[in-house]
């Protein structure tokens, strides 16, 4: 006789370990196997966009500290470069490489979270995490040497960033840039080969090339399916063009592609450090810009590759020191479309490393 | 003849009868109890160092010398927090389920022999009421995620089911092994019989033992149950105050216990040089413990579907075959050549455990919805 089984909804989040912030997860499960999810956002809202509508253009910097508040720098980047495009500001060549150096250091912390969590959520008991926050402590360090704060920096400025960097950052950055390749190659030797990694995460929430495109996935999301789109090479922005790096391609689209991939990228940016030190030039930090800064009638989108993928603002000026329309693209909101379609099938554990394995942050899905 | 039966007969020759039969055993309940639970106050205590140490941190290191108070103030912290009982839950299966957890763990203890004689009961069938008495912590882990009313608890208790079916018959059939070698199921022949321990004559029957009982104490990468990433914290989500206690408690003391297995099924008990020998079986112990706790600061967790995998295609066949050619050196190999037997185990260990990892992997795929 047939046992009459039913499926049941579990509830995953708000609160719950795994959920890397307030999110909530409505998954249909029969059994162990996952039927349904329906994401539910919302719980961090802040209304980001519409504040930013009251405020000038500097006075919205800060905000973009509080949307992927893993990766700062690159926030403000993306927005400092987008008003810049719109009131047409140039950028001295100093601040320039200030910029491409705290937003790669940027990219590697929050790379080395993205992993460290991923390894959580696959059970390894923090011990990963542990050691990759021993490195993401020493560009904290760095980051607080450069800005004095430690999570949410408000570097950037529109025409340069707010302070030049101190006689004893340069020797520390140096000592990191030589240190770091070691500890990648550490975290290699640990977890690439350990057996149960892989059978956790080879072939497990595959998200297959055609799919990642359509559903205009960025970031390393995108590129562990095999499509080569990396912003800093598909349309250039700062200075990006003069350095020599390799965009890192996955092949299968699966979690341990996209585990691979921020490792990988983690190298390149190391890469990218070590050119962009030796070339810093001396000189002014930030240009001659008016307080009150009054961009000429117009739209404009600009757009970066921030660690979690493309970081889009489309700003809308109407002559006034307000953005009239302030649009953010979120990488990880529209990375997050594509889970359904990832985890169908899997079991519960795989939902959860899938979910940890796109790399989000609540800030800025919720705005 | 046991130390409690000694200690019973020397009273006989003053007291009452009953008097004599009751005081021993009480005195050997307290004993037992209380060496049970200051070790997992130590345990508790060396796990948490030692996971800081492994984890590139300190570990408690607050109250007292180095910390060492820091399991007694959890304990009160633990003690003082309000009992709450799910709206919906069952009350009566809630308050059981810890007991049921808790008390079969304890009565492990009745059969480790600490050294000779020492033993509260030396059972003829030792190691067939551990396995028996272990399995029934399983009941009362069920009834905690029946009685909670909760999806993660309930989750947590079908699996729990599941994975203490699976690993018990690998664990069985290692224990065979020992068995057959030692002519008998009494836990202080075993540890007599092992001039050499067993862990060399019989390697393979110890990796299947370890990890099977690694799986029965839900320890990392085994821990499904309390899979934090997924469901919370499993079948003691619901539960807070003293009853979460029991539950951590019983887990420790179930670690505690199964070092203590370990290490005289496999490691010689309480045999050793020099050191006298309660102090032998409190460094196997340890180490065993040490082991533990390192493959739990290490390695990932299985998935669910893996974990059925490992212990059916894995560990099951591997233990078969590891009896019948234990049962074969049995039969065969001259007695008086143990170091015969320790060389040809140690090759056909590392020839099946190489041939298994060629032919079988434990990916499992999608199902289709």
């Amino acid at each position: 006789m047939a046992i009459k089984t039913e499926p049941f909804i579990l509830n995953i989040g708000p609160q719950h370990p795994s959920t890397h912030g307030v999110f909530r997860l409505r998954a249909t499960l029969d059994g162990e196997v996952v039927v349904d999810v329906e994401p539910v956002i919302g719980y961090l809202h802040r209304g980001i966009e519409k504040l930013a509508e009251g405020r000038t253009y500097t006075q919205n910097i800060p905000f973009t500290d509080r949307l992927d508040y893993l990766a700062s720098i690159t926030n403000n980047l993306a927005y400092v470069l987008a008003v810049e495009k719109l009131a047409e500001v140039k950028v001295p060549e100093r601040a320039e490489y200030l910029r491409v150096i705290t937003a790669e250091m940027m990219r590697i912390a929050s790379h080395l979270m993205a992993v460290g969590f991923f390894l959580n959520d696959l059970g390894a008991m923090m011990t990963p995490v542990l050691y990759m926050w021993r490195e993401r402590e020493k560009l904290l360090d760095l980051f607080e040497m450069v800005c004095g704060q430690r999570l949410t920096y408000n570097y950037m400025r529109i025409g340069g960033v707010s302070h030049d960097i101190p006689e004893e950052f340069l020797p520390a950055l140096k000592r990191f840039v030589a240190e770091m390749p070691g500890f990648i190659d550490e975290y290699d030797q640990l977890l690439a080969g350990n057996e149960i990694l892989l059978v956790r995460s080879k072939g497990v929430g595959v998200l297959p090339e055609e799919l990642a495109i359509n559903s205009a996935a960025s970031g390393p999301v995108l590129r562990a399916s095999g499509v080569k789109w990396d912003i800093r090479r598909a349309d250039p922005y700062s200075i990006y063009d003069r350095f020599d790096f390799d965009i890192p391609v996955g092949s299968a689209g699966d979690c341990y592609d996209r585990y691979w991939v921020r490792v990988q990228e983690m190298r390149q940016s190391v890469r990218i450090l070590e050119q962009a030190i030796p070339q810093l030039p001396e000189g002014e930090v930030c240009a001659e810009v008016p307080r009150l800064l009054r961009p000429p009638v117009g739209e404009v989108y600009g757009h970066i590759e921030a660690p979690k993928g493309e970081l889009g603002f489309y700003l809308v000026s109407d002559n006034s020191i307000a953005p009239y329309r302030f649009r953010i693209r979120p990488p990880t909101l529209i990375n997050l479309t594509a889970l359904k379609d990832m985890v169908i099938g899997w079991k519960v554990a795989d939902l959860i490393i899938t979910f940890g394995s796109i790399d989000v942050c609540l800030g800025e899905i919720d705005r | 003849m046991t130390l409690l039966e000694q200690f019973q007969l020397w009273l006989a020759t003053m007291w009452p009868e009953w008097a004599a039969y009751v005081t021993p055993a009480i005195v050997g309940v307290v004993i037992v109890i209380a060496f049970a639970l200051c070790m997992v106050i130590v345990f508790i205590y060396f796990e948490r160092r030692l996971l800081g140490r492994f984890q590139i941190r300190l570990g408690p290191n607050r109250l007292g010398p180095e910390g060492i108070f820091q399991p007694i103030a959890t304990a009160v912290k633990v003690l003082l927090k309000e009992d709450i009982v799910p709206a919906k839950g069952d009350k009566w299966l809630h308050w059981l389920a810890p007991l049921v957890v808790f008390v079969p763990v304890l009565m492990i203890f009745a059969v480790v022999p600490f050294w000779e004689g020492a033993i509260f009961i030396d059972l003829n069938v030792g190691i067939v009421y551990v396995v028996a008495i272990s399995s029934v912590s399983a009941v009362g882990i069920y009834m905690a995620g029946w009685a909670s009313n909760n999806k993660y608890a309930l989750i947590s208790a079908l699996r729990m089911v599941a994975q203490v079916v699976s690993y018990e018959l690998p664990v069985i059939l290692s224990i065979l092994g020992v068995v057959l070698m030692v002519g008998s199921l009494s836990m202080s022949q075993i540890v007599a019989a092992q001039t050499i321990p067993f862990i060399l004559l019989q390697p393979l029957g110890f990796i299947i033992f370890f990890l099977g009982a690694v799986a029965e104490m839900n320890r990392s990468p085994f821990d499904l149950l309390e899979a934090d990433s997924e469901i919370v914290a499993g079948f003691h989500t619901e539960y807070s105050g003293m009853k979460f206690a029991m539950f951590y408690l019983g887990e420790y003391c179930h670690a505690l216990a199964y070092s203590c297995i370990i290490a005289t099924l496999f490691l010689g008990g309480w045999r050793g040089p020099l050191l006298p020998p309660f102090l032998w079986l409190l460094i196997k112990v340890v180490a065993v413990f040490f082991v533990i706790v390192w493959i739990r600061a290490t390695l990932p967790r299985l998935r669910v579907d893996q974990l059925m995998s490992f212990a059916w295609k894995c560990l099951l066949p591997m233990a078969v075959i590891n009896l019948f050619v234990v049962a074969a050196e049995v039969l065969w190999l001259p007695e008086s050549l143990p170091w015969i037997m320790v060389v040809v185990n140690f090759a056909f260990a590392g020839a099946l455990i190489l041939l298994w990892s060629k032919l079988f992997t434990l990916g499992g795929g999608r199902v289709e919805v």
